[in-house]
């Protein structure tokens, strides 16, 4: 078991996504960024679905009850094994009785620990993924734990990664949405040749941001929508839906995020400025 | 033979959008939802699509990055066209019980007084139509319902609850359902349904599909509370009724 002495400010288990029931309305969820999770898994020799913890701007205080191989990834935070310091993307082996401490963060905004073979949690709709109310919670309280399978010897293929960083990158790449071609110039304009900055309303679920375009009265019928997708409010807000966004919407579906655009903006918090550019 | 002029472009890199004309129309959702059938039916091969429909729209999206768009296009289109309604999904109508007790209607009295009604004229109009479900989304087992009485529409509150009641049954401008789950919530609230829709214990998670029918009744308070604990133990029994296609 891993025991959440301190469980932080939101810290849940992601995998990569509940597939298949977004004709029912249920959102996809998994990792927000899929890109530093994906190497944590890999350094560990994990599958690519394995579950990992996801740490979201306080790290909590752990207790590994079984000895196994962590590595963490993603947001950096001044972070302690006993005391010795840790760093990113390096595996790492612990025994039972050790103390994980994640300190202060100092880059990005959500960390993804992982261990050998990934954490156990319930699989509801074939996901472990915590997404309230398919799941009963969203995110730990202090003093909850989770299980993960105990692993004496582990050898990494590679002891530790040098990760191109893009936590500092800025710029967003989009493909058009497909209500991409009502907009009118000056709203163009105000997309793409301002940079934008992160509303105080952002988590799993949207990204809203500060600066309006344009109003509109465009009407359209309700349609899917998908993490990633930039909706536009008839009063000109932006928003970015994420990985526990929405499966339908009716408001214009301007732009769509790549991949790695999901993973840049779900580093960002509130006040921290983006800009858009079309792929 | 499905005839109608659709358009089908790439939503990003893991989804491709196909689209009908852009209006409320039972005969286009039928159309669309034959096609998902024709699709869910082994048609597409290979990969594992997600097909979301709704109104006018079919959205597929796949896990992975759609490598050859162009490809995948043209292979839809030719499925489009080749499409015969042979295996078009059972459809269902589902009673759903709802107590309109003020206790649960907490703005059945206001909409009453807005739209000069009485609530028993208002359950009424509310209990007649067979509605159908256009799309399902916006929480897990949310129904967007097609088919409410023009006597009915009434602006959504000028401020939403932060909180709304699961099973809560509500009313804003030309739509009426219900809230799967305890959520925050603008509608005007007025009534309760016992049953839950959304339910993650069994392995067909929400009974409900895009293209069913739903036609609600009214109970009482005592029948709420006994349906209320029969479908906590499991034992309750749907009314649907199999509607041929």
């Amino acid at each position: 078991m891993l025991k959440f002495v301190k469980s932080g400010f939101f810290t849940s288990v992601q995998d990569s996504g509940r597939f298949g029931y977004r004709n029912k309305g249920v959102p996809v969820a998994g990792v927000m960024d899929g890109l530093s999770s994906s190497i944590v898994n890999m350094l560990l020799d994990n599958d690519a679905h394995a579950p990992l913890l996801e740490i979201t701007m306080t790290g909590p205080e752990l207790l590994f009850e079984e000895e196994t191989y962590i590595a963490m990834g993603g947001a950096e935070f001044s972070g302690k094994l006993n005391d010795n310091s840790i760093k990113n993307y390096k595996a790492y082996k612990v025994v039972a009785g050790d103390r994980l401490y994640f300190g202060n963060l100092t880059k990005g905004f959500r960390a993804y620990l992982g261990v050998k073979d990934g954490f156990q949690a319930p699989k509801v709709l074939g996901s472990s993924s915590l997404y309230k109310p398919i799941t009963p919670i969203n995110h730990f309280k202090d003093s909850d734990v989770v299980p993960y399978a105990r692993c004496k010897s582990f050898h990494p293929k590679i002891q530790e990664v040098k990760v191109d960083l893009f936590l500092d990158e800025t710029v967003l790449e989009v493909h058009k949405g497909p209500e991409y071609g009502l907009l009118t110039d000056k709203q163009l304009e105000l997309l793409f040749f301002k940079s934008l900055s992160i509303a105080k309303e952002n988590d799993r679920m949207a990204y809203q941001i500060n600066e309006n375009i344009d109003k509109h009265q465009i009407s359209m019928l309700t349609s899917a929508t998908l993490p990633g997708t930039v909706q536009l409010t008839p009063s000109g807000k932006l928003i970015v839906l994420m990985k526990d966004g929405q499966t339908t919407g009716g408001y214009p579906r301007i732009l769509q995020l790549s991949d790695r655009a999901i993973s840049i903006l779900a580093q960002k918090r509130s006040s921290d400025t983006v800009s858009f550019r079309l792929i | 033979m499905s005839g109608y002029p659709i358009s089908i472009r790439p939503f990003g890199p893991h989804a491709i959008l196909l689209e009908w004309p852009h209006k409320v129309d039972e005969s286009i959702l039928d159309d669309i939802l034959g096609f998902v059938g024709y699709l869910e039916n082994g048609n597409l091969d290979g990969i594992d699509w997600e097909l979301v429909p709704a109104y006018n729209s079919l959205t597929l999206i796949q896990r992975r990055p759609i490598i050859d768009f162009e490809h995948m296009a043209q292979h839809l289109w030719e499925l489009y066209r080749l499409n015969e309604k042979v295996n078009l999904r059972s459809k269902f109508l589902w009673r759903l019980p709802v107590c309109y007790d003020l206790d649960f209607g907490i703005d059945f009295q206001g909409v009453s007084e807005q739209l000069g009604k009485s609530i028993g004229e208002l359950i009424v109009l509310h209990t007649a139509p067979i509605y159908t479900v256009y799309g399902i989304g916006f929480l897990p087992g949310f129904m967007y319902l097609g088919g409410l009485p023009a006597a009915l529409e009434v602006p959504r509150r000028a401020s939403p609850r932060l909180k709304v009641q699961k099973g809560a049954v509500g009313l804003a401008g030309k739509q009426t359902g219900i809230y799967p789950q305890e959520s925050p919530g603008g509608w005007n609230i007025i009534g309760n349904c016992p049953v839950p829709i959304f339910d993650v214990e069994v392995e067909n998670p929400c009974f409900v599909s895009v293209g069913d029918k739903i036609q609600f009744y009214q109970i009482s308070r005592a029948e709420y509370d006994l349906h209320k604990i029969e479908s906590e133990v499991g034992i309750y029994q749907l009314e649907k009724i199999k509607i041929d296609a």
